[in-house]
């Protein structure tokens, strides 16, 4: 309005400042309003406090498994056999359908190699994973589907022996949490 | 139609005064009284008043259940099952929630599929139909987030499972869902939000139907003919008594069929793994959503493949995105359904390859319903080429279904106007069921 020079133009009165200021007032007004409304909906503080456990795993045998609850979700814990770990070993990267190994273990995104997804080498008969199906977050059963690893009864996604997802419609090999060996009986997960 | 003058005439001095200050009865007077209905509306025409009933039967019903629900995760499954065993008459009233969910869905369904073939969308009425397309929506999103509060095997994975469509969305997918839960999985934050939720959509539902019934009177019907009203005394009839008879005949017809499941079928609907409760550790063999959303199931488990771009194998759209996107797709075309349909004809009757094309788009909805209750096995359409792969590739079955369904809307039907030749369409409604009527008896306008 002040830059519209033309002759006759009113000047800017008492009421468009009004105007403005109220405006811009409200904007603000409005803006922390909603955040308070939006935000209660993310994770509470109870929720965020549950952020790790500890496990002992001192009792699982080769090719055996334990599924834990961490966070409201399933992790598996599996103690791969010998075989298992050279049926994972024997798959080219080239067949994979995600090629990323997808642990959060790792700094950037390594190939999902077999030795990516365990537990590091050394430990590589242990496997930890979210036991949530990378689809759309069903339960996959363990020692099943076509390739001897887990399946997703939900929609129909295979995973290997190293969690990565070979056929059907997920499209991530299952993630992988961050965890650590505090002791060779305790994983801490988180 | 009903932009013509009032009739409505205050009775006595009461209501002449309640008139001059907020003529409400003006208005229920000359919406459901006068209100000028065409002649020749069929039964199909009374699945709107049913699903008002219903409407009514299901916020009654909740109300007086949430009374006695708990949404907690320790508590929500005892008190269902307190509602079943304790509550006085509490069997009865979740029996007619529950088993109304289902009834409301049957009604809108044959209501939405009254309208595709007579051609109710088309102009002046796409804001009629794309507020019942809304009203689709909401009620999928409330009869979902009802099903979740039982807080059985199939109520919590299947709140996984359609909670998982929102980690789909790329880059702030997981934020997303993470938000809409309340934490990293569905838990007790998630419940009791989706309870109040499921106590607040029916009454957005209730407010846009307000907007739909409106808009319906703006307008006015349609009718079996899709010729518009040109003589209003010749073609049309007062609301009251003639349309409220028969819509209250067929509600009556209709509860029939809802009593016989509340009372004899009470669980055939529903799940056996409902009974079992929630545990995050074990997903049931088997996730099947309740049955008026398995169309849309098979066409989000239909694509199993990635969208790349051709012969570099950069990967536009995952498999999971891409089945997200069809089953949202398959719902949202719907709103463009008036601008796809090209032909001039409204009524379907008078066009001889659409009423082939609309009976084939029914029995493709139907079996993909029945592809949604099956596993998702076989090798899919491309396993079915190269390899044969024809007995139990359900699919493939879901990929050649889901393929006919968006070309129903994005070929045939844009394609079918400019070439069918319609049949000749009755200048008027009069002359439709004097024509209708003369073989029989003689016709006498009702004046």
């Amino acid at each position: 309005m002040a830059g519209n020079k033309k002759p006759g133009a009113p000047e800017p009165t008492r009421r468009d400042f009004l105007y403005i200021a109220t405006g811009a007032m409200g904007a603000v007004g409005a803006a922390g309003v909603v955040w308070p409304l939006v935000n209660q909906m993310a994770p509470d503080a109870s929720t965020r406090a549950l952020s790790s456990i500890e496990v002992d795993i001192s009792a699982i045998e080769p090719g055996q498994a334990i599924t834990v609850k961490w966070q409201g979700k399933p992790v598996f814990i599996r103690n791969r056999t010998e075989q298992e770990v050279a049926d994972a070993k024997a798959v080219k990267l080239s067949e994979l359908k995600d090629p990323i190994a997808r642990n959060n273990n790792l700094d950037g995104a390594p190939e999902a190699t077999e030795v990516n997804r365990s537990a590091g080498e050394g430990r590589e008969n242990w496997i930890v994973m979210v036991g949530s199906c990378t689809h759309l977050g069903c339960v996959p059963v363990g020692l099943a589907g076509d390739f001897g690893g887990w399946f997703c009864p939900c929609h129909g996604s295979h995973y290997d022996t190293a969690g990565r997802i070979r056929k059907g419609p997920a499209a991530e090999n299952l993630l992988i949490p961050p965890f650590e060996f505090v002791s060779d009986d305790t994983i801490k997960i988180g | 139609m009903s932009g013509g003058h009032s009739e409505y005439v205050p009775g006595n001095g009461v209501s002449k005064w309640l008139d001059e200050r907020l003529p409400l009865p003006r208005l229920v007077y000359d919406s459901f009284i006068a209100y000028p209905v065409p002649r020749n509306l069929n039964s199909w025409y009374t699945f709107g008043a049913i699903l008002m009933v219903m409407l009514v039967v299901m916020i009654l019903t909740g109300v007086t259940l949430a009374m006695h629900y708990a949404a907690s995760t320790l508590l929500a499954f005892e008190s269902v099952e307190h509602i079943e065993r304790n509550v006085n008459y509490g069997w009865l009233i979740r029996s007619v929630h529950a088993n109304g969910a289902s009834m409301f869905f049957i009604a809108v369904y044959i209501h939405m599929f009254r309208g595709m073939y007579y051609g109710s969308y088309k102009a002046p009425r796409e804001v009629l139909w794309i507020l019942g397309v809304l009203i689709f929506l909401l009620m999928m999103a409330t009869a979902f987030m009802g099903y979740v509060l039982p807080w059985g095997q199939m109520s919590f994975h299947g709140a996984a499972v359609i909670t998982g469509f929102f980690s789909a969305i790329p880059l702030v997918g997981p934020g997303v869902q993470e938000w809409l839960l309340g934490g990293p999985a569905v838990d007790n934050a998630t419940l009791n939000r989706f309870f109040s939720l499921h106590y607040l959509l029916p009454f957005m539902i209730t407010g846009v139907v307000i907007l739909h019934v409106w808009a319906l009177h703006v307008t006015g019907q349609t009718n079996p003919t899709g010729v518009e009203v040109k003589n209003m005394k010749k073609e049309t009839v007062p609301f009251t008594p003639f349309a409220t008879i028969k819509d209250a005949l067929a509600i009556a017809l209709f509860f029939v069929m809802f009593a016989w499941f509340v009372f004899y079928l009470p669980d055939y609907l529903g799940h056996a793994d409902n009974y079992i409760p929630a545990d995050p550790l074990k997903t049931p063999n088997h996730i099947v959503p309740e049955w008026y959303f398995l169309p849309f199931y098979a066409i989000l488990r239909a694509i199993t493949f990635d969208i790349s771009i051709p012969f570099t194998g950069i990967v536009l759209i995952n498999s999971k995105l891409g089945g997200v996107i069809a089953m949202f797709a398959s719902i949202a075309i719907l709103v463009f359904l008036p601008w796809l349909d090209s032909s001039k004809v409204r009524s379907g009757a008078y066009r001889p390859l659409f009423k082939q094309f609309y009976w084939m788009f029914a029995v493709v909805c139907v079996l993909l319903g029945w592809l949604g209750s099956r596993p998702a096995e076989g090798s899919g359409f491309v396993g079915m080429i190269t390899q044969g792969d024809l007995v139990g590739n359900y699919v493939a079955y879901m990929q050649i279904l889901t393929a006919y369904y968006f070309a129903h809307f994005l070929v045939i039907l844009p394609w079918l106007g400019k070439f069918e030749k319609p049949a000749k369409v009755p200048p008027s409604i009069a002359d439709a069921v004097l024509a209708e009527s003369n073989g029989r008896v003689s016709a006498q306008p009702a004046e």
